[in-house]
């Protein structure tokens, strides 16, 4: 809640006034008790307007028009009770605050419902462990749900994410390191492309490797085809997510980097990629799942099967969502069953590798969790342990901040550090600074700084804004 | 001397660059493959028909080379245009609720929701509207049509007011069931990009509002929202874009139809994209070529509209650097 130290003048001629007001802080939002009051009788009778106009004086019926009719009496009765007490402002700021709640509400209750309903609707098909290990090669649409089962379809999507993602990974990082390294028309070009294709329909992925791999190079609809479809949608959303993700990395660390004598790849290599390994975890994460819960591009180029098939270059593979689509366009229930079983199937999944984003992602470049925090000290801490006893020249580079930076740069050629930085000593140099980018000038003693435990509190927004 | 920070140093940094450099061309090479293989794919429909002809003609018959998009395409932009209708406000409100009302330790909850709600596969949104979504919204249908039938586009043929027992399939398949579905899978996306605006909005600004005696509303109306504008209008567009091209919930949904329709509340619509996964598997070659024809249009129709609103978000963003 947002407290503002400020008396509201209630009259038009504070300057009187002023000396009389208590200094109390004002609130904004929040709740009174009169506010509670207003809220809970506002609702009773909004309630019970709709029962008396329902069930006695109008016709009117459906349980959605109740709702509704219970939803805007409550209001109009809110902003009344509130009238009585408080000034025009006032209430419109309630009635409003009260519509922004419903808003956010309801779009919460529709998500509930679509993942709700769908594991209830799975619930037939789910128990039956053949669902599991079985494909649909032997059962028909008149079989029990003991038989067959979505074991076809389950590796299907695990074939065709697996070959999306070899294609999307290395190609996406790269192009987002290449968005954010090499300045230029050109980057700001393809950036620009892949910013208007993150929302590529994805039928029209599908319908351009089919063009291109079935029209054009005479090949058949198998999961490779499917595979490459998906990469095609997935490519623009990893690239978008990761570019962002880079850029929140702190310039003052690349540019520590730099300082040192690392050339660009070194730089990139040891000090943006591992900074932003979480976030860019994330991108992939993210777009891997609307890659597996993408149906029209697999659609197309996947054809349809019930039978298992591992091998992705001949033959049709079936995927998750392909299944549930080609399962509920049957009319019987227990295909339809089949259908909800294998959605709640891909549902789960989705919500898994959501989860596992969320765990390792959900953090700007750069900030830390406590356990990651102590590891990133216990390594400097080592790190200075290790320096102390090398004595190396090249080490008074650290305490080159009492103001005697050029005589550390004309005694100490810059090549030094660079030429003997194996992985493992330029990663460390990194975790140093990457709690606390603002510490690099510090003149205190070395270790002081080093072994502070980083804050975790630093605002990743003031690091945003170097791209 | 100074050294230049952009230059390149070394073999191994020019290597790294022509690398970088290539897989760009690459990315970019892929994207434009997606417009020029559709086109040369459609070039052969195009020639046949003409494109005025295709772009006016609504029926589908591609093997008597009687064929055009004028149904499919008007209905893809009733479909979008009630899903955005319905997802704005949706969007627009729980943007504001999560940047300036919720109470703060539940807004990082909230922000993983919408996340969440927007990685939910479009096939999941589908059967949610087909057996759940769709009987429950027949009530509302019937209730505008019987009220606001007057107006043309929420009239229905065949429906018969003041009828209880009447049928109630004039109502089923419709537009407007299908742009609700469409509206809960795009207000996630428009939601996340409006309050990542809104959350920008300076902080000197609201506490000044605040100082100067502004309610929460009216600090909102005063600065968080003209503040967001151009990213409501950005994410209102992105929102956009995505529901034009939303192909699986939408087949599932509707019963197709190639004639203008107009009357969202009535049974029947159709969309491009239902209509490629409707006929891609018994199409012959022409008739491939027709529907690559009906791809393309859509793809640039998309490729405009998320053109136009990545130029608004990022000039939206610009501005907020300075004052953050």
């Amino acid at each position: 809640m947002t407290v503002v130290e400020e008396l509201v003048p209630e009259t038009a001629a504070p300057v009187e006034a002023l000396p009389e007001v208590p200094d109390v802080p004002r609130r904004i939002g929040g709740l009174t008790r009169s506010g509670v009051l207003s809220l809970f009788g506002a609702a009773a009778s909004g309630l019970c307007v709709a029962v008396l106009l329902f069930g006695e004086l109008a016709p009117f019926s459906g349980p959605l028009g109740f709702t509704l009719t219970a939803y805007v009496s409550f209001l109009g009765i809110y902003a009344v009770l509130t009238g009585l007490e408080e000034n025009g402002q006032a209430v419109r700021d309630r009635v409003m605050t009260i519509v922004l709640w419903t808003a956010a509400t309801l779009l919460f209750i529709a998500l509930t419902l679509v993942v709700g309903f769908t594991a209830w609707r799975g619930r037939e098909a789910l128990p039956h462990g053949n669902f599991f290990t079985q494909d649909m090669q032997a059962s028909g649409p008149l079989d029990p749900l003991t038989h067959g089962g979505i074991a076809h379809a389950m590796l299907g999507t695990l074939i065709m994410i697996t070959i999306a993602l070899v294609i999307t990974v290395p190609l996406g990082l790269a192009c987002a390191v290449y968005l954010n390294q090499i300045q230029g028309r050109f980057s700001r070009f393809v950036r620009t492309i892949v910013e208007a294709m993150t929302a590529l329909p994805s039928i029209v992925a599908g319908l351009m490797v089919y063009a291109v791999w079935i029209l054009g190079l005479g090949m058949q609809k198998s999961g490779l085809a499917a595979g490459f479809a998906i990469s095609v949608m997935m490519l623009p959303i990893v690239i978008r997510a990761a570019d962002v993700v880079l850029r929140l990395v702190p310039g003052t660390l690349t540019e520590a980097s730099e300082a040192l004598g690392a050339p660009r790849w070194r730089t990139v290599w040891h000090v943006v990629l591992p900074t932003a390994r979480s976030g860019l975890a994330t991108a992939v994460i993210l777009g891997t799942a609307r890659g597996i819960g993408e149906t029209s591009p697999v659609l197309l180029t996947a054809g349809f099967t019930a039978a298992k098939n591992l091998d992705p270059s001949a033959g049709p593979m079936v995927s998750l969502p392909l299944a549930v689509f080609n399962f509920v366009k049957s009319p019987e229930p227990t295909m339809i069953a089949r259908g909800f079983g294998a959605a709640a199937v891909l549902m789960a999944l989705v919500l898994v590798l959501f989860t596992i984003a969320r765990i390792i992602g959900g953090r700007g470049p750069g900030h830390l969790n406590r356990r990651q925090a102590k590891r990133a000290a216990r390594a400097s801490r080592r790190d200075v342990e290790r320096f102390a006893e090398l004595h190396t020249p090249g080490l008074s580079l650290f305490d080159a901040g009492q103001g005697k930076q050029a005589d550390a740069q004309d005694t100490r050629p810059l090549p030094a550090v660079p030429s003997g930085a194996e992985p493992e000593d330029a990663k460390p140099a990194v975790r140093l600074t990457k709690p606390r980018p603002e510490a690099e000038p510090d003149t205190e003693s070395r270790t002081a700084t080093r072994e502070e435990p980083p804050s975790e509190s630093i605002p990743g927004e003031n690091s945003g804004e170097n791209a | 001397m100074p050294r230049r920070a952009n230059a390149a140093r070394g073999l191994g940094d020019r290597i790294f660059r022509y690398q970088l450099t290539a897989t760009g061309v690459t990315v970019l090479a892929i994207m434009a493959a997606v417009g020029l293989f559709l086109l040369l794919r459609a070039g052969q429909a195009l020639r046949t028909r003409g494109i005025w002809a295709f772009l006016t003609t609504a029926e589908w018959q591609p093997d008597v080379h009687n064929f055009g998009i004028a149904a499919v395409l008007t209905g893809t932009l009733l479909i979008a245009v009630v899903a955005v209708t319905i997802s704005v406000p949706l969007a627009v409100g729980t943007a504001l609720f999560i940047s300036d009302v919720a109470p703060r330790p539940l807004r990082r909850t909230l922000v993983t929701m919408v996340d969440l709600m927007a990685a939910v596969p479009s096939v999941v949104y589908g059967l949610w509207g087909l057996f759940f979504l769709q009987q429950h919204v027949i009530g509302l249908s019937r209730w505008l049509s019987d009220w606001f039938g007057w107006i043309p586009f929420l009239k229905v043929d065949g429906a018969q007011p003041g009828e209880p027992l009447a049928s109630q399939s004039v109502y089923t398949a419709s537009t407007f069931v299908a742009g609700i579905v469409v509206a809960l899978m795009v207000a996630p996306i428009q939601c996340s990009v409006m309050r990542e605006v809104f959350a920008q909005a300076p902080a000197g600004e609201r506490e000044g509002a605040y100082a100067l005696g502004a309610t929460r509303w009216g600090m909102i109306r005063a600065v968080v929202l003209p503040y967001g504008k151009g990213g409501i209008i950005g994410g209102t567009m992105l929102g956009l874009g995505r529901a034009l091209g939303e192909t699986i919930a939408v087949y599932l949904i509707i019963s197709p139809v190639f004639a203008i329709q107009p009357h969202i509340l009535q049974t029947g619509s159709n969309s491009v994209s239902s209509l490629i996964a409707l006929h891609y598997g018994d199409a012959s070659p022409f008739g491939m070529s027709a529907l690559m024809a009906a791809g393309l249009a859509l793809f640039l129709l998309t490729l405009a509209v998320n053109f136009t609103a990545s130029s608004i978000v990022a000039r939206s963003r610009s501005g907020a650097q300075s004052e953050a």
